[in-house]
């Protein structure tokens, strides 16, 4: 047994604060896992392990001495590589930023630091978070612990994967589309991504601006609170991030415990069809548990949620082409050996430097966003956008919380979709519409399919109302043990 | 040949650099000659994750800009991504304002040469950032220099309203006397804080038909004199070509021109308009911006009255020449100088005089603005008055006022010690000229002969009194003395 292994983040930053466990200690033990797993997991890209015990040595002596320390004081994280970090590169999983190193640390990063955490490495990802399986990673190939043949999802792949496999206590990741909850839910960990404008986008590397945000990956819903804690929050940096006057943000551990009273469960039969009957099995038996509580179950109509993918792949490939036009080879990043000119360090860097996918996006969005073909595409996206999040206000006045899958299937095979772009867009289904109406959703355990593999069960509620997420979803947790089941991976 | 006649038409697109303390969208400043790259941020040099925040003192300056071209000012603005490819703009798309710029439909009255003033149409303006440079001065490479990358632009587009060179040169420096007057921007040439741009093209009238020369766009003027000449070139060379080939405006045949400062030429920059596609998009990283009415109201207490309304005014209640009133309201702080003189009880043509003739030179030749000598409105008003009263001559007042510059003190001590008070005592100044009177017969006589000598005998003698009294004799007095003494 080792600290890292056996403990949540919060037991973890209890023990530690009482002086039973050192943070040096905790985070050699998580070393020493990575150096043994790691190998074979592929979830980081970088592993900063000096810096990591320097930080962690530092919090011991402040406990020792009895000097105040933060909130998450000695607690080995990850984070995803698409939040800028002053120390070590920031690659988004491209070949593109490969050795871009950032001068500045994000916002979430400072407040992670501030908040004494010990920051381990960085995590892969699907290349600047565009797939659903970390397979377009430009750098390394992340694998599903439960099964290293299948993939651990995406695009946090890297961070989900640290997590199931208890290579660090916690991660942060990013989601656009679902890139948090569907690997959470692949891993069989817990995910949580927060509304629009909760936590600071300021210093993660933009992929859809308007649909982007930082989120915790946890072993529990109370870890995921406890993170939210440090995390959200107004910044002044980013002009999109919410004004506390106007949503304040909760201490989100602190009722976690409290069922809401008067429970109603939004749920979407029809929706859910689409899913494997694994999948609609463990979400019909969760929403059972709901009713076991007391909650009162009402049905839900979302009559644009089927046009949620469509127009999501407008809005975010057209941001995103827009977002990733700055790696040119002009300024950093890849640049093309041997230019004839200024026209070929474009088009060579970025042919030579962005995968696929990303290319694929890049030019999709483009197109959407050209004359002649802007109102066809991207201004009826915004049109469906303002429909779906009318969706989600109506089902609201129904319902405290909504119930559905996270993803249709669980952890595919690798390679089985990812020459089928199609197909790999499809599996967003259940959590696109989520990012484009701006409302937080959280994945937690809910089963495993016959397979073994982990399934998710995504929650749901309105805009700025993460305390009440949290504990509808702890209030699933309670019940249940999914999450304390671990991968055999050995050591 | 048959005969031709045409019409100029010219809009002009105008690039203000607006002077706040930071730059648009971060905390860095403003930037002048300093060391390449030495005034930059991860947001103005574009780092992946950083972010932009809007500069509220760049909108209130735009506010105030749309307010005095009695534009229409947007009650919701929002910024666009404006998308191209060019190594001196890190993110490859500037922030811009596409459908909805924070200033609508508006207008600027222009003087012409006549003193009459000419209405011009305002299109719209709105801000944006500007783009870094690229330095071409290392051999077989080009840098890029991002100290000007994130600089707040107003951008003032004008119907095609202007007719001429002269009428496009005064739209532009009407535009600068009020950015200056409205402090929003220092405007200086030099320093390229106003770019214009130029669209020309002749209608001509020949045999009873109408035809349309193709508009050119002329591309980065930053000085009046380049402006004007464009203009004017491109009349000529339009007539000419059309002469040549009698070719006319189609859809896609607008030309993208330079200026030839040494050929004093525009040249072809690109044949056909380029189906630019700048894939405009509303900016996800930035907020749109709703003005309420007390906010506008904020910015509109600090509109003031305008250049031209001002120079009229002086025309007009002061009686000054449309030439003197033009310089005096060049710039908001000699007019407030020259009003608080003149309220100071000094008379307005001498007040105009001793600012016109003195105080700018100084203040020139110093590098300061007027109020930027020191003198005190009331002290400028006190020497009018001793002008006015003969105490000092209108010259010896022009020394005083060097010398108030010089020392900071009173007019009245100054007079006293530097012996400029004129000797305005009949009976001092009969002495003396008794005295040369006598000194002097051959003049006395040409003068009391009244021939052809008597007017320059006349001119000597006063020049004598002026002598003996070291120039302090008021003339008036003592022409009458003499004349009385020789009639």
């Amino acid at each position: 047994m080792t600290p890292v292994d056996e403990l949540t983040a919060i037991e973890l930053r209890d023990r530690i604060a009482a002086g039973q466990i050192s943070s040096v200690e905790a985070t050699q033990a998580a070393l020493d896992r990575i150096s043994r797993l790691d190998s074979t997991i592929g979830a980081f890209l970088v592993v900063f392990g000096d810096r990591a015990l320097q930080v962690a040595r530092d919090v011991d002596r402040r406990i020792a001495t009895r000097q105040p320390v933060g909130p998450l004081a000695g607690v080995p994280l990850a984070v995803k590589d698409v939040m800028c970090t002053s120390f070590g590169a920031t690659t988004c999983g491209s070949r593109m930023l490969q050795d871009f190193h950032c001068p500045s640390d994000a916002t979430v990063i400072r407040k992670l630091l501030a908040a004494d955490a010990v920051i381990l490495g960085k995590t892969n990802m699907d290349e600047f978070a565009m797939g659903s399986s970390t397979e377009t990673s430009g750098l390394r190939r992340t694998v599903n612990p439960w099964d290293r043949s299948r993939v651990p999802g995406g695009s946090s792949g890297g961070s989900a994967a640290a997590v199931a496999a208890r290579l660090c206590s916690a991660a942060l990741g990013s989601d656009t589309g679902g890139s948090i909850r569907q690997p959470a839910s692949f891993c069989g960990v817990v995910g949580l991504k927060p509304t629009y404008g909760r936590v600071s986008r300021y210093g993660l590397v933009a992929y859809g601006s308007s649909l982007d945000q930082i989120g915790p990956l946890t072993q529990t819903v109370a870890d995921a609170a406890i993170l939210m804690n440090v995390i959200a929050g107004h910044d002044p940096a980013d002009s999109t991030s919410v004004n506390e006057q106007v949503a304040p943000v909760d201490n989100y551990l602190q009722k976690l415990d409290e069922p809401v009273e008067g429970l109603r469960v939004g749920v979407t039969p029809s929706f859910n069809a689409g899913a494997e009957p694994a999948v609609q099995q463990a979400v019909n038996s969760a929403i059972d548990i709901y009713r076991g509580a007391g909650a009162e179950i009402v049905e839900i109509d979302m009559p644009h949620l089927d046009y949620a993918i469509a127009a999501y792949y407008v809005i975010a490939t057209a941001e995103a082409s827009s977002n990733l036009a700055r790696y040119d080879g002009v300024h950093y990043g890849y640049r093309t050996p041997d230019p004839q000119d200024y026209i070929e360090v474009y088009t060579k860097s970025r042919e030579e430097a962005f995968g696929k996918e990303v290319k694929r996006r890049i030019m999709l969005g483009t197109y959407a966003l050209s004359s002649g073909y802007y109102d066809a595409y991207y201004l009826k996206a915004l049109k469906v956008r303002n429909l779906i999040r009318g969706d989600f206000v109506r089902a609201f006045e129904q319902c405290d919380a909504i119930c559905m899958p996270v993803a249709p299937t669980t952890a595919f095979r690798i390679g089985e979709k990812v020459d089928d772009p199609l197909k790999m867009y499809l599996s967003d289904i259940y959590t696109i519409a989520v990012n484009l109406a701006g409302i937080p959703g959280i994945s937690v355990p809910c089963g495993f399919d016959d397979a073994g593999l982990p399934i998710g069960l995504q929650i749901l509620t309105p805009a700025f109302s993460e305390a009440k997420l949290l504990r509808v979803a702890r209030m699933y947790e309670a019940r249940t043990d999914w999450h304390t089941r671990r991968p055999a991976i050995g050591g | 040949m048959s005969e031709l006649s045409y019409k100029v038409i010219v809009g002009l697109e105008i690039h203000v650099q607006l002077n706040t303390r930071t730059k648009m969208f971060c905390g860095c400043a403003l930037s002048f000659g300093e060391e390449a790259n030495s005034r930059v941020c991860p947001v103005c040099l574009g780092l992946p994750g950083a972010l932009p925040v809007m500069n509220r003192q760049a909108v209130e300056h735009a506010f105030l800009a749309a307010m005095a071209l009695n534009c229409r000012v947007a009650e919701f603005t929002k910024w666009d991504r404006k998308s191209y490819y060019y190594p001196d703009l890190p993110k490859n798309y500037q922030i811009s304002q596409y459908d909805l710029p924070l200033g609508g439909p508006g207008y600027i009255e222009i003087p012409l040469e006549d003193g009459t003033t000419k209405r011009i149409r305002i299109r719209r303006v709105h801000l944006e950032e500007d783009a870094g440079k690229n330095v071409h001065t290392a051999g077989n490479y080009s840098q890029v220099d991002l100290n000007r990358a994130g600089t707040p632009l107003l951008e003032i587009v004008t119907e095609p309203d202007m007719n001429s060179p002269e009428q496009v040169r005064a739209l532009a420096v009407e535009l600068q006397r009020i950015v200056r007057y409205l402090g929003i921007s220092e405007a200086d040439m030099q320093k390229g804080h106003m770019r214009f741009e130029p669209n020309v093209n002749l209608v001509i009238e020949r045999a009873g038909q109408q035809f349309t020369t193709p508009i050119a766009e002329v591309k980065n003027l930053n000085s009046f004199r380049a402006l004007e000449r464009s203009v004017a070139y491109e009349i000529r060379r339009q007539l000419d070509d059309f002469l040549e080939t009698g070719r006319t405006m189609q859809t896609g045949n607008k030309s993208t021109r330079g200026w030839d400062d040494a050929r004093e030429a525009t040249v072809l920059q690109r044949e056909k308009e380029e189906a630019h596609d700048y894939r405009y998009f509303p900016d996800p990283d930035l907020v749109p911006v709703t003005t309420t009415a007390q906010w506008l109201d904020e910015v509109r207490a600090k509109l003031c009255e305008l250049p031209l309304q001002r120079q009229v005014r002086y025309v007009r209640e002061y009686g000054l020449s449309d030439y003197d009133a033009g310089v005096l309201t060049a710039d908001r702080s000699t007019a407030d100088f020259f009003e608080q003189a003149v309220r100071d009880a000094g008379d307005p043509k001498r007040v105009c005089n001793l600012l016109t003739q003195v105080g700018l030179k100084l203040a020139n030749e110093r590098g300061r603005d007027l109020p930027g000598l020191g003198l005190r409105p009331n002290d400028v008003a006190e020497l009018a008055g001793m002008v006015s009263t003969g105490t000092v001559s209108a010259s010896a007042a022009n020394t005083l006022l060097g010398a108030m510059v010089e020392t900071g003190k009173k007019p009245g001590v100054l007079a006293q010690e530097l012996n400029l008070v004129q000797k305005s005592d009949a009976g001092e100044l009969e002495a003396i000229i008794d005295q040369i009177l006598a000194a002097n017969p051959t003049a006395v006589a040409d003068v009391t002969s009244g021939g052809k000598k008597s007017r320059k005998a006349r001119g000597f003698l006063l020049g004598r009194v002026m002598q003996k009294t070291k120039g302090q004799a008021n003339p008036k007095v003592a022409a009458e003395i003499l004349d009385r003494k020789l009639s």
